[in-house]
């Protein structure tokens, strides 16, 4: 509220004949008024400033130039990850174990529930590997999704502070995620094994797999934590949007399978749809069994994918039919997951970064 | 070096009214395609215009709400202007009372983090870990997370980050304010030697006397826009006592030096 008397605006001095002139260093006498008129020596101020090689504060790097930028804080990226990382442990006994703890706790659920109370198989041969693993690279996305959509509120302090390229938070907040991970696959690896998997060479594809699938998550972490910072209302709408896409991208259950199969364009659509198509290279890398039991990955015979979709999708089926499934037709072409997989990686770094960068100044605002 | 031209500066305001959060208002804008009626739009700066040098200290006074804040946030690129614009040499630096960086993370993640953000490579960031922990002060407090920090101690240590590398700009917003007297001591020389790289200070301050020590120039904001401002730090400062009604300072009429030893401002 104003006071009733407003003494400032009465005391105001009037302005005299010299008014407009700007102060430089030991020009200004004692009382000189404010200055309103936006030039000096009759120089409009803009053109001034340009002349002096000054830029608008509030102008965002080109994107080469951010890029740079970008590139030189690769370590504060880096830290900014391990140190939020054990930040998010200090508080709990067990400190760091909690993220070996977490997957193994996860599996164990998992276990519990599909491998001794059901016996469930889903007309999938080692459904408990297939379903572990799936759930287990789904989150890798779900979790980046989640925490780069808060990444800019998380980081007021620091990004009201001290001028950075904003990128940065969401690109080590994904760092964090990828190191969970990489943790959680040390423990699938053991889950795999128990479970029967032989261990081959294709093992190793499951680097470039986690490659492509941290640059996807990069490229939508930079598109989700502008969102997350403009529109209020999406991390509300967020948890729902990830359950959805748990559902399509056939974490507990082989796509194949679904009643839409007849509508083989539908299945093709979900199995290359980003997270279905990681879980499918990672299981492919991971899992011998449903590399060849992947429909497509024996020549078709109609008889004994028949077998498959009718007596293989039934409690009690044999394993001799479970792996029936190779002969069918595959519904997206096998050959070309990787190819998926890249484009998928490139098209979300390139829109997602793009997206980032349009509102750089904007970030911190409010 | 900083030109603030004609700039403006407009926050909008959501759910003024307050009646934002119920569903049934929520219900009607949605079905009646009304736009939402209740942003208020705060103009709280008022075409400013000035030039700061390279060199200079520049403080910030005026009553609370006046725009110091706001203009600060401007200057260091974080408001995007309505209308004007600010232009700079280089990057701004600011640095708030509630700029913590990471509550959670003890002191020493905090420099090292700190120096990283701001483009340092591991290497400097290590060379020059000691010096901006001495220079702080917080002594054994450096292993325990920031937020056992007193407010002073922690203002102290961001100051130690900030002004460990020379920012062509360095804004303070009251971040002093909670330092003792030997740290104002210090960090009234560290000021000294940022303007001296050539670099502008901006200070906001309530504490008029540290304004008067630290700047060599004023200005005297009132309702975001300017209402003097000037080399005449003492004079300003004066007026600006004498317009809040407070008591007059008694200065020495030849070196212009004050004569009490305490500014009081009454409001």
């Amino acid at each position: 509220m104003r006071d009733q008397k407003t003494p400032v605006r009465e005391r105001r001095p009037r302005r005299d004949p010299n008014a407009g002139r700007l102060s430089a260093p030991g020009r200004l006498q004692a009382g000189d008024v404010a200055v309103m008129s936006p030039e000096v020596e009759g120089e409009p101020l803009a053109e001034y400033a340009v002349r002096h090689g000054l830029r608008p504060s509030a102008q965002r790097p080109t994107i080469p130039a951010y890029i740079r930028q970008l590139w030189r804080r690769v370590h504060f990226i880096l830290a900014f990850a391990t140190a939020r990382n054990i930040a998010m442990y200090t508080e709990a006994k067990l400190g760091q174990l909690w993220q070996v703890l977490t997957p193994l706790l996860n599996a164990g659920v998992y276990f519990l529930i599909f491998g001794l109370l059901l016996h469930i198989n889903r007309g999938i041969p080692n459904y408990l590997a297939f379903l572990v693993t799936g759930v287990f690279v789904f989150n890798f996305t779900q979790r980046a999704f989640i925490s780069t959509s808060s990444v800019i509120t998380d980081s007021l302090p620091l990004i009201r502070a001290l001028q950075f390229p904003r990128a940065s938070l969401p690109l080590a907040y994904v760092m964090i995620e990828l190191q969970q991970m990489v943790l959680s696959m040390a423990v699938l690896a053991v889950i795999v094994i128990v479970s029967g998997e032989p261990i081959t060479w294709y093992w190793l594809l499951v680097i470039p797999a986690l490659l492509l699938q941290t640059l996807f998550n990069v490229g939508v972490g930079l598109l989700v934590a502008r969102l997350g910072s403009q529109v209020n209302d999406f991390s509300q709408l967020l948890p729902f949007l990830m359950r959805t896409w748990l559902y399509l991208s056939g974490v507990l259950f082989n796509i194949a399978t679904l009643d839409i199969r007849t509508y083989r364009w539908a299945v093709a659509l979900l199995e290359i749809n980003p997270a279905a198509l990681y879980i499918t290279l990672i299981r492919n890398a991971l899992l011998q069994s449903q590399r060849l039991s992947a429909p497509g990955s024996q020549p078709y015979n109609a008889a004994r994918c028949h077998i498959w979709q009718t007596a293989g999708h039934q409690t009690g089926a044999t394993t001799a039919q479970l792996y029936d499934s190779a002969y069918c037709h595959y519904y997206a072409n096998p050959d070309h997951f990787w190819y998926y997989g890249i484009a998928w990686a490139a098209v979300a770094l390139a829109v997602g970064f793009y997206f980032f960068w349009r509102a750089e100044t904007r970030y911190g605002r409010g | 070096m900083v030109v603030v031209d004609d700039l403006h500066i407009v926050y909008k305001v959501y759910g003024a009214g307050g009646d934002r959060g119920t569903a049934a208002t929520v219900l009607l804008r949605v079905l009646g395609r009304k736009s939402r009626g209740n942003i208020r739009e705060v103009h709280a700066i008022r075409g400013m215009s000035f030039i700061a040098y390279r060199g200079d200290a520049v403080g910030i006074i005026g009553r609370n709400g006046s725009g110091k804040s706001t203009l600060l946030r401007a200057i260091a690129g974080l408001l995007p202007p309505e209308q004007g614009n600010v232009y700079t040499t280089g990057e701004a630096a600011l640095l708030g009372v509630n700029a913590a960086l990471l509550d959670d993370l003890t002191g020493e993640r905090n420099v090292i983090l700190g120096c990283l953000a701001m483009g340092m490579t591991r290497q400097e960031a290590k060379d020059r870990y000691q010096s901006i922990v001495d220079f702080s002060g917080v002594g054994d407090f450096i292993d325990l997370p920031m937020k056992t920090y007193s407010s002073g101690m922690g203002s102290r240590l961001r100051f130690a980050i900030a002004a460990s590398k020379s920012h062509e700009v360095l804004l303070i917003d009251e971040a002093l304010a909670t330092g003792d007297a030997e740290f104002r001591v210090k960090s009234h020389a560290r000021i000294e030697e940022l303007r001296a790289q050539a670099g502008t200070v901006f200070l906001v301050a309530h504490n008029l006397e540290e304004v008067e020590v630290t700047c060599n120039r004023v200005i005297w904001m009132e309702r975001g826009q300017i209402v003097m401002q000037g080399e005449d730090v003492t004079g300003i400062i004066d007026k600006y006592i004498d317009a809040s009604g407070g008591t007059p300072v008694e200065r020495d009429p030849v070196s212009g030096k004050r004569l009490t030893a305490k500014v009081s401002v009454k409001s």
